[in-house]
């Protein structure tokens, strides 16, 4: 399977369409280039966000004013928010690594509708630019926090509107993207790939797709009736008018938490299909897997009341929702049982992606089980809106979702660029990075039993000693990043060349096509015999 | 946790040992158990994997294990949580009045205070209320939180204090400019005590000793207010206009959408008071504050009226 074999095809990175240069990029329905247009849009904007995050840090270093005033800060941390969250995770890994080997992994020569896959990029962009427009018309820079919560986001004198409208719009991106994975799935499967023999990757995506397209109308409804509010006063949410600020909350989660699903299930995804190849061995528990993706797309519908403990719901609602809660916590711990199980009797190779992994699963096992602790009711009444919260939201979304997208793009590399990464540097930015990342957010643990409540531009001296080492880890991280995001935008231009089509002996199918692939990925479609990851 | 002084604090903190072992264990357990595969598995000391075939049986139990386990930290989470839900019918009743940004604690006799005083062992009451967006009553000593929800009635709290001493107050749902700051203090009392500074009749009237100094009064009604949140006392602009220097000038205002010059008198200190938004001083704007109607009297303006005057010096 590792052979080398040089290929007479151009690969999909050189390939002349009917358009040249940028346009053949931005005008293009390969399921590929589209993957690095999401890419690229997302490291520019995961850039400016965690420096962003970065600064405010910096402000909390220290009690009182030390490099920003209050304004700056929680415009800050609302712009964080709003691009960590609807612009770089929600899409995600589904709209780069989904976009780019969804196809390839399935056997098939692109999505289902490749112009609505364009599409989606352009929503994407445009959403974006009106997010932007925020930052720079009208009265000041969102001051909300990403979550809009009324009546806040109806008497607060900044420019709301276009983020409430950008974010609308990134939303039609999503479920676009994710109705197209859906008949992709499961019109476009090569010959031979029954369900069961699909890679756990695409498996995810589907999961994903379903709650994109069923969830995302719901914040799309929500955050037009806070426009409407805003402007028309509707009296919907807003007490004064006899609206119901609650109500909003429910809205709001309704889809912000099954988007955490969205956020995390690609996630678990790539790590299913780094930890067997890494271990040389066929997963462990491939339908235990796959059954645990689904339930957690299903349970975490229903789990929304959890960021609502201390809102004023009734009791009874909030006994419900604990319970649901503890539910999906067990798919979740099947996975990581299934991956150790894996690892057991392989033949474990030390590369890149696989430190990925692991350092995956045990940040994201920091995350679950601080996740426990809230959706216990009587510890989330004291933990709820303190730094806890923040700590355990970082340490699933950017230690799950962040920890899984570096596996995945160190894991395709060769293949989306035909280079290899540097090794070294990758091994040293993944030490800085997971590092500073431990050091950043677990004194946020401590904080929050504590007691210092979340989004705070200012803190009682009892807080500083751990707010100090936070800091500190924050600059460690964000050396990692930059180390990282150097070294593999160098290799990508002057990295090593390889047209190998499989540098780490991986079973999937992607790794059949030519590195990098070609522009309809075959030249004959693959056929499929025997079940993924099969050693 | 940290120490606590409530009732409420041994149900908690008991659910959160509960799930802190559990999952110690279980992060040590697996962490281990990763490190010890990737040392004895490493391709170097195991050049061939052996495969192992898929275990119902073993799939069962890492399910059925972790659920068992689960709900018991539901079980001690719910035990814990549901005399927080139940407040006595008897106790002491305070309202608390939160706006941005600062709390006021009404007591049934009506005394105000911006601190909340209470007795020690005795059940205490809060009624909640939010005056303009959503706060949130935190006191992490006790393990309560609630949130504070403009227009819903019926919103409460209670406690029992086991402990005196002074502790924090937070408020937890962001609300604004200047959230962080929004902090007071609960003040748990000896029984005797408190009922004594309850009844106390000078702090019902304001009844102000012939040696007192208006301008400290002032002071002391400007801060306790939490008017100093937004308005600073050292000439810097933080949401409103500063105190400092203003007193006697004369001023450009906007009043019901005229531009106008008045003088910075105690006409003008009332009026802005009592009704914020009928003149607004350039520069700001309208709907930042709500009326103090009720909240100060007048003979308080005049004592702050004095400390304006005085930060003119």
């Amino acid at each position: 399977m590792s052979e080398s074999t040089k290929s007479n095809h151009t690969s999909f990175l050189e390939y002349k369409g009917k358009y040249r240069g940028i346009l053949g990029w931005i005008l293009s329905t390969d399921h590929k280039r589209i993957g690095l247009l999401y890419l690229y849009t997302m490291l520019v904007f995961f850039s400016v966000a965690a420096i962003l995050g970065l600064l405010m840090k910096i402000q909390l270093i220290a009690p009182g004013h030390t490099i920003m005033g209050p304004a700056t800060y929680n415009a800050m941390f609302t712009m964080h928010g709003i691009i960590m969250i609807f612009i770089i995770v929600v899409p995600g890994l589904p709209a780069v690594f989904g976009n780019f080997f969804l196809p390839l992994m399935i056997g098939a020569k692109d999505v289902a509708f490749p112009k609505l896959n364009l599409a989606s990029w352009w929503i994407y962009v445009i959403g974006i630019l009106i997010v932007l427009t925020s930052q720079f018309l009208g009265d000041g820079p969102p001051d909300t926090g990403w979550t809009f919560y009324a009546p806040y986001s109806f008497q607060t004198p900044a420019n709301i509107v276009p983020a409430l409208v950008g974010a609308f719009v990134l939303g039609f991106s999503s479920i676009l993207t994710g109705i197209n994975f859906v008949v992709t799935i499961h019109r476009l499967r090569t010959p031979g790939m029954t369900w069961f023999k699909m890679p756990l990757f695409p498996w995810t995506l589907y999961a994903t797709a379903w709650i994109q397209i069923l969830a995302t109308p719901v914040i799309g409804i929500t955050l037009l009736l806070t426009v409407m509010e805003r402007t028309l006063g509707v009296g919907i949410f807003d007490p004064a008018l006899g609206g119901d600020p609650i109500l909003y909350q429910h809205l709001f989660w309704i889809y912000s938490h099954p988007a955490v699903y969205i956020m995390i299930l690609p996630g678990l995804g790539v790590i299913s299909e780094i930890i067997p190849v890494f271990s040389r061995k066929r997963i462990f528990g491939y339908k235990a897997i796959v059954l645990s993706s689904l339930a957690i797309a299903f349970v975490g519908y229903f789990v929304w009341g959890h960021h609502m403990f201390t809102s004023g719901m009734s009791g009874r609602a909030l006994f419900a929702f604990s319970f649901l809660t503890f539910l999906v916590a067990i798919p979740s711990a099947v996975k990581v049982f299934n991956w150790v199980a894996t690892m057991y009797k392989g033949s474990l190779i030390f590369q890149t992606p696989f430190f990925w992994a692991v350092s995956f699963i045990f940040v994201f096992m920091i995350g679950g089980f601080s996740g426990l602790t809230l959706g216990s009711l009587a510890t989330n009444v004291h933990l709820h809106d303190t730094h806890f919260v923040v700590a355990h939201f970082h340490f699933i979304v950017f230690g799950g979702t962040g920890f899984s997208f570096l596996a995945a793009i160190h894991y395709w590399f060769p293949k989306m660029f035909g280079r290899m990464f540097d090794a070294s540097w990758a091994n040293i930015g993944w030490v800085v990075f997971f590092a500073g990342f431990l050091t950043l957010y677990l004194p946020m643990f401590s904080l929050g039993i504590m007691g210092m409540p979340r989004r705070y531009y200012d803190y009682l001296p009892e807080f500083h000693a751990a707010n100090i080492l936070s800091s500190l880890g924050a600059m460690l991280m964000i050396a990692g990043a930059m180390i990282i995001i150097v070294n593999l935008v160098r290799s990508a231009r002057y990295g090593k060349k390889t047209n190998e089509k499989n540098p780490w002996g991986g079973k999937t199918l992607e790794w059949q096509a030519d590195t990098p692939p070609t522009l309809e990925n075959w030249e004959e479609i693959p056929e499929v015999t025997e079940k993924p990851y099969e050693y | 946790m940290i120490s606590g002084a409530s009732t409420f604090v041994e149900g908690v903190d008991n659910a959160f040992l509960f799930i802190m072992v559990i999952s110690f264990f279980f992060l040590i357990g697996i962490t281990l158990t990763i490190l010890v595969f990737l040392i004895r598995y490493n391709h170097k000391k195991n050049p061939k994997p052996t495969q192992v075939k898929d275990s119902v049986a073993l799939e069962i139990t890492w399910t059925v294990i972790p659920l068992i386990l689960v709900m018991g930290m539901f079980y001690y989470g719910y035990v814990g949580w549901i005399p927080m839900k139940r407040p006595p019918d008897e106790g002491v009743v305070v309202t608390a009045n939160a706006r941005m940004w600062s709390f006021s604690f009404r007591y049934e006799n009506g005394r105000v205070s911006d601190k909340l005083y209470v007795p020690k062992d005795t059940a205490v009451i809060i009624n909640l209320n939010a005056l303009d967006v959503l706060h949130s009553f935190y006191i992490p000593a006790f393990r309560i939180k609630e949130d504070m929800v403009p227009g819903l009635v019926n919103n409460r709290t209670w406690f029992e204090a086991t402990k005196t001493g002074t502790y924090n107050i937070f408020c937890a749902e962001y609300c604004g400019l200047q959230h962080s700051y929004m902090i007071s203090e609960v003040v748990v009392m000896e029984p005797e005590e408190f009922w004594e500074w309850y009844h106390d009749p000078d702090a019902m009237v304001m009844e102000v000793p012939d040696d007192a100094d208006p301008v400290l009064l002032g002071r002391q009604i400007v801060e306790r207010q939490g008017c100093v949140a937004c308005h600073s006392l050292d000439g810097s602009t933080v949401v409103g206009p500063t105190f400092k220097g203003r007193f006697g000038e004369t001023i450009t205002v906007m009043t019901q959408g005229e531009e106008r010059e008045i003088v910075y008198d105690e006409e003008y200190v009332k009026r802005s008071i009592y009704e914020p938004d009928y003149d607004i001083t350039e520069g700001f704007r309208a709907g930042q504050m709500l009326s103090y109607e009720g909240e100060i009297s007048e003979q308080e303006i005049e004592f702050i009226v004095e400390f304006l005057k005085s930060l003119n010096e």
